[in-house]
């Protein structure tokens, strides 16, 4: 086996051959520049100066006297430019682009979250920027592919297979390795192939590391609780990694329960029916069938339909670093009511996933107990779609 | 001498250059698929790639992609894939290698895939997202069986790597013209010629470009550079058409393109 890039026996780089010397030179850079002061600063700055950090942690009072239990705080990603966690990650990975001397950037999305962050950096350093995303995801959220337009970048639906994330990813791959010389990938979860999601997870740990800093000052300690909504797993990975080898928080991963437990009808490739292989370029748990064909995700929200998952989360599952569990869509739906109207906050339907386990874990919590929820992403996006879903109009 | 070492002996004996050709397993239904083989090897082909049709295949252009998607949606498994090779077995000894995603062959078990494949007559397995790299483990079960993993090379393989690969080589080496993913398209063969020629330098293993060959002055183009040709989408896309005598014409005047050129 590979030992580059594995969390255990998970990860490594399943991929076609001509994408191996692009993957290399990737990895040196990278390697180069986490350790180069310089571009260290230049990508904090930006974090501050452009992106809006450090987000605040947010004590939840109203929500906390709703549960009447542990104090809730929501760690407010939503707050970022662009409305979600992923412009650490977007800004992280075009900066070395730029250092590459990458002329065009390549993205997939799923909620259009991804390729908004993704056009928006590629506008900020001047680069082309192109989006593959599901025909289907296309449909559910036109006002991102409007956003991503208006900034630039060319969005590409994708209709091969079932016009989703999937989907998308593998038509970012196949144009990427046509492109290789002078097209940077960048992934919008901690997935793929080495050295993504060691990378992508470099780049959104910032999340748990102002978690810390700000539990210390707020509670005098760190929160018992950490719980944050998983796809992919770029949020969760960066609010659980500079936790990892602490036991006594407890580390929560929501996944989308759909609507049901038959094949198809959710995205629980943890916490269901998901076994070990490789998708996408790395070894990781994923749901498929007896003949090993890649199954189809399903979620009300087309940030967590994705049937694979970052190998990290794999080894934190079998390691048990964390615990994965699942919300389905009615329950999502409720959370995005309930925290719009108990604390002025629309959430993602993401970050909802999060949110409704608190219906869950609070019963069990004290008092004296804090819980921390990574908001991941602001709900704007998914009103009309939730509107639909009530049977109201938007 | 395993079969397809064999047949790569005997062409090159005889001063030619190794027809292959690729038809997703299944496409539109087994007994489709094995009248596809006798009459591609009728028509002139030397080696088949079996292509094992995978829900996500991410190295592949249009053409296949939609083969596999026909051959999943009628049915199409690693198992029934296997009952192909031993019906293909009864009348024909051309050599027969799977070309599949590794999943499928992860969830079957890699051990059991090579025992079972090599029992019904499969000779190798390329594995397009298996690069060097990640191969180890493989190779050694591979090897311990006399099955052939094959190995790949691209414009992009040089150096230390392109030693590495050539050193544990076995059966041929797959040489990816150019940089994307499978279908017809206007490819200079000499970039690859080049690295074929790399190759040579370091090991006696047979070389055979595939990846946009689509008529048969491209295969006699790509023929120049390397032991043999492998042809998919241009085959694959005459039989999602239905249009079986196109395609069997195609491997016919590929075949006479090689060797008038060749030997």
């Amino acid at each position: 086996m590979n030992t580059k890039g594995r969390f255990g026996k998970f990860g490594g780089q399943y991929v076609p051959e001509i994408v191996m010397p692009a993957l290399n030179e990737l990895e040196e850079a990278y390697i180069k520049y986490k350790e180069d002061p310089e571009f260290q600063e230049e990508f904090r700055s930006y974090l501050r100066e452009y992106a809006g950090r450090p987000t605040n942690l947010y004590y939840a009072e109203r929500l906390t006297k709703h549960y009447g239990r542990a104090r809730i705080f929501l760690k407010r990603e939503d707050l970022l430019h662009t409305g979600a966690h992923k412009i650490n990650n977007a800004l992280g990975q075009a900066l070395l682009a730029k250092r590459m001397g990458k002329k065009r950037v390549v993205a997939e999305t799923g909620a259009g979250q991804h390729g908004v962050a993704t056009a928006t950096v590629a506008a900020l350093f001047g680069m082309e920027c192109h989006v593959f995303m599901g025909a289907v995801d296309v449909e559910r959220q036109k006002l991102n592919v409007f956003r991503m337009r208006l900034l630039g970048a060319k969005v590409i639906p994708v209709s091969s297979g079932t016009g989703t994330l999937k989907d998308a990813t593998s038509e970012a791959i196949r144009y990427w390795a046509t492109n290789i010389e002078d097209t940077h990938y960048i992934i919008g979860s901690a997935v793929g192939p080495h050295p993504y999601p060691t990378m992508v997870r470099d780049f959104q740990k910032v999340i748990g590391e102002e978690i810390r800093r700000q539990s210390l000052e707020k509670l005098g300690g760190l929160p018992d609780y950490l719980i944050a909504c998983i796809g992919g797993g770029s949020n969760a990975i960066g609010t659980f990694y500079d936790f990892r080898d602490e036991k006594s928080v407890k580390k929560f991963g929501v996944e989308a329960g759909g609507r049901g437990d038959a094949a198809g009808d959710n995205a629980k490739t943890l916490s269901g029916t998901g076994e070990p292989g490789i998708l996408h370029g790395a070894f990781s748990y994923l749901l498929q069938n007896d003949d090993g064909q890649v199954v189809e995700a399903y979620s009300i929200s087309a940030g967590l339909d994705y049937p694979g998952v970052g190998p990290e989360h794999s080894f934190y599952k079998d390691a048990g670093v964390a615990e994965y569990v699942s919300i389905n869509d009615q329950e999502a739906l409720d959370a995005f009511q309930r925290v719009s109207r108990i604390e002025g906050i629309i959430p993602a339907m993401e970050s909802s996933h999060a949110l409704a386990y608190l219906e869950k874990l609070m019963p069990h919590t004290k008092p004296e107990e804090t819980v921390v929820v990574t908001l991941s992403g602001r709900g704007d996006k998914d009103v009309q779609m939730v509107a639909k879903a009530l049977g109201e109009e938007a | 001498m395993t079969r397809l070492e064999n047949r790569f002996a005997e062409l090159k004996k005889a001063g030619r250059k190794a027809l292959i050709i690729y038809i997703t397993a299944g496409m539109p239904d087994a007994a489709g698929t094995i009248e596809a083989i006798r009459r591609a090897e009728e028509a002139g082909a030397d080696i088949i790639e079996l292509g094992l049709p995978f829900s996500d295949p991410m190295a592949d252009g249009p053409v296949i992609q939609t083969a596999s998607v026909v051959a999943l949606q009628h049915g199409m498994t690693l198992p029934k894939v296997l009952d192909i090779v031993r019906e293909i077995r009864k009348t024909s000894q051309i050599p027969l290698v799977a070309m599949g995603y590794i999943n499928q062959v992860h969830h079957y078990g890699f051990e059991k895939f090579v025992e079972d494949a090599l029992a019904a007559g499969m000779d190798g397995l390329i594995a397009p997202d298996v690069p060097h790299e990640e191969a180890g483990e493989m190779r050694k079960i591979s090897a311990a069986h006399g099955f052939h993993l094959m190995e790949f090379i691209t414009p992009g393989t040089t150096g230390e790597r392109m030693e590495d690969t050539c050193a544990e080589a076995s059966g041929f080496i797959y040489c990816v013209s150019n940089y994307g993913v499978t279908g017809v398209k206007e490819i200079d063969y000499s970039i690859i010629g080049k690295v074929c020629a790399e190759a040579r330098k370091h090991t006696e293993i047979p070389l055979a470009i595939g990846f946009g060959i689509g008529t048969p002055e491209a295969a006699a183009a790509a023929g120049a550079h390397a032991d043999g040709v492998i042809v998919g989408s241009a085959v694959v896309q005459r039989l999602l058409d239905g249009k079986k005598d196109e395609a069997m014409g195609l491997i016919a005047d590929m075949r006479k393109a090689l060797d008038e050129s060749f030997g």
